[in-house]
């Protein structure tokens, strides 16, 4: 007797659509790029490095706010309701948050973005890198975003 | 209608901390003013008044005194001279070419836009006559144009010079003219690379000998990095036969308008500090400017307290730094300065008119108007007593910014009015 195994209820394979897998992925050298821009800054107190950061964490916000609609689309279909997925919202928010608050930081003039604007950038490029091997993990590619 | 009084774009009140409350009890003006704890929420307190036009309003002067406006729609009224015969020349135009190096200069000057005029930038000068001495200046009429934002002005003999953002030009003037008769002469290159503060104010010593030119940071505390700063925050002596040039008083972030103190011969200066250390930092000022003096830009502030910002540090700078002479109040933005030299009378007899502009960098707005600080033997000697007021109306919009305040020998103030684009003439009833 052979007995059919329905993969899907063994390990939670979701759906990772290439737009979504692309947005997600784009966080993390924009997210790291910004982190080693603020490092260049700390140790050299050249400014361009802390104008890149600047646009760095902007547009991770904004790769992360892309790529946070479609993991919150993503909550309503069927496969949504693992915990992996709702555990993969809850990060990205998080980074996205963090971001914001990252970015806000970053707009100081000079030396008033030291040190805070590093330690955030160090927690947001590890929650952005987290999140990302969190839905990486339980992909399945191709399919609907 | 119920459109908000004030334009609050960025205020969010819970992540900064309190402010204006506690205004009562700091010292504001004067020599020794409070210098509460530098703080800075996630957000810039930005508040900008929103513009509406006078309408029939007029500024509020004191008592004793009228006030008219002697020339409308202007191309950007920064800063006037008043000519031996009588007339005003008036230096209109909008400088500076900074570009947008982070996201936040891209927001911040969106927001701070609108609370200017949204007039083009003159590049010219304008002449206004009063032929018959009847307060009204019925011929006006353009001296000169194709300027590069000129501000500073200064008449010595035949000689006009006028300071545009990127030189110091040289025309000449004979009495009575009422049109440059050629193109003027570069006298000297003024540093201009980037000009985040692009104004270049200038007046000249009593013997006509040099002149003293204003050069503004090339950002509010470094951001633009040191490089940029090179010739900048200082005030250049120039020469006028030769146009050498040797770098005055330095350490003065943006040094917005100069005048001779006509007893003393020494040079005043008003300063307009640096931002975003909190609603009551750093108090702008009116000093003496000493030859050689530092004045703290961009290391510390009022004196010598570290402004932390700045990488790297250089404390044999912070020692060195002059505390100011006068506080006139953060973020108000003095940008104009004359003396009074006993031409308007009464209590207004002796001491300094000073222009300003307004805050941005501050929940209750500061500034927008022109105060008066009564002097005693060439040093301050009082609180600022407000001269021209109204320039908020009662909803909190801005009906006017003064900017250039000249002293009419005949006995008056010449206000240039950037927002409404306005000439005011403030005169001593009789």
């Amino acid at each position: 007797m052979t007995a059919t195994v329905d993969r899907s209820h063994q390990t939670p394979q979701m759906t990772l659509s290439p737009l979504h897998a692309v947005l997600l992925a784009g966080t993390i050298p924009l997210f790291l790029g910004a982190l080693l821009s603020d490092i260049a800054y700390f140790q050299t107190y050249q400014i361009q490095w802390v104008n890149f950061s600047s646009w760095l964490v902007a547009g991770g916000l904004v790769f992360t706010a892309l790529a946070l609609l479609c993991g919150i689309s993503g909550l309503f279909r069927a496969e949504g309701h693992s915990g992996r997925s709702k555990l993969y919202v809850v990060l990205l928010l998080l980074t996205w948050v963090l971001g914001f608050i990252n970015s806000l930081v970053h707009a100081r003039d000079a030396w008033a973005t030291m040190p805070s604007g590093l330690i955030l950038s160090v927690i947001v490029a590890l929650l952005a890198s987290i999140a990302t091997a969190v839905r990486f993990s339980a992909r399945r590619t191709g399919g609907a975003l | 209608m119920t459109r908000p009084g004030l334009l609050s774009v960025l205020t969010l009140s819970i992540l900064l901390t309190a402010c204006g409350a506690d205004d009562d009890a700091m010292v504001l003006y004067g020599p020794d003013p409070t210098l509460p704890e530098p703080s800075r929420g996630l957000l810039p307190n930005m508040t900008i008044a929103k513009p509406t036009g006078w309408g029939d309003e007029l500024p509020t002067v004191p008592e004793g005194y009228s006030v008219s406006a002697i020339a409308t729609d202007l191309l950007i009224p920064r800063q006037t001279l008043v000519l031996p015969n009588g007339d005003i020349l008036v230096a209109e135009g909008r400088g500076g070419n900074a570009s947008a190096l982070r996201p936040k200069h891209v927001i911040a000057g969106y927001i701070k836009a609108q609370g200017n005029t949204s007039v083009k930038s003159g590049n010219r000068l304008t002449l206004l006559r009063d032929s018959d001495g009847d307060g009204t200046y019925e011929q006006q009429g353009i001296f000169a144009e194709d300027l590069n934002a000129p501000y500073g002005l200064a008449l010595i003999g035949d000689d006009l010079y006028v300071a545009n953002q990127d030189a110091l030009v040289r025309f000449d003037y004979e009495e009575g003219q009422t049109r440059a008769s050629a193109a003027p002469e570069t006298l000297t290159e003024l540093p201009s690379a980037i000009n985040h503060h692009w104004t270049k104010a200038m007046t000249a010593s009593e013997d006509g000998d040099y002149l003293y030119v204003g050069i503004g940071s090339n950002s509010n505390i470094t951001e633009r990095g040191m490089e940029a700063e090179v010739d900048r925050a200082v005030i250049w002596q120039v020469q006028t036969d030769t146009g050498a040039h040797k770098t005055y008083a330095s350490g003065v972030r943006n040094p917005t308008a100069l005048a001779m103190h006509p007893d003393t011969g020494s040079l005043w200066a008003v300063v307009n500090e640096r931002d975003e250390l909190g609603p009551n930092l750093t108090p702008d000022y009116l000093t003496s400017v000493r030859e050689g003096g530092f004045y703290g830009w961009p290391y510390s502030y009022w004196g010598q307290n570290v402004d932390h910002r700045v990488r790297p540090q250089d404390p044999d700078k912070v020692a060195a730094s002059i505390t100011p002479d006068y506080s006139l109040g953060s973020h108000v933005a003095p940008l104009g300065v004359d003396f009074a030299d006993g031409k308007l009378g009464g209590a207004f007899a002796d001491g300094a008119f000073v222009g300003q502009h307004g805050s941005w960098n501050r929940k209750d707005l500061a500034g927008y108007k022109v105060v008066f600080i009564p002097f005693n033997d060439g040093q301050p000697a009082g609180d600022p007593v407000d001269f021209a007021t109204g320039f908020i109306d009662d909803e909190g919009k801005a009906r006017g910014r003064p900017v250039g305040v000249t002293v009419d020998p005949e006995g008056a103030l010449i206000i240039a009015d950037d927002l409404s684009n306005t000439i005011w003439r403030v005169t001593q009833e009789r």
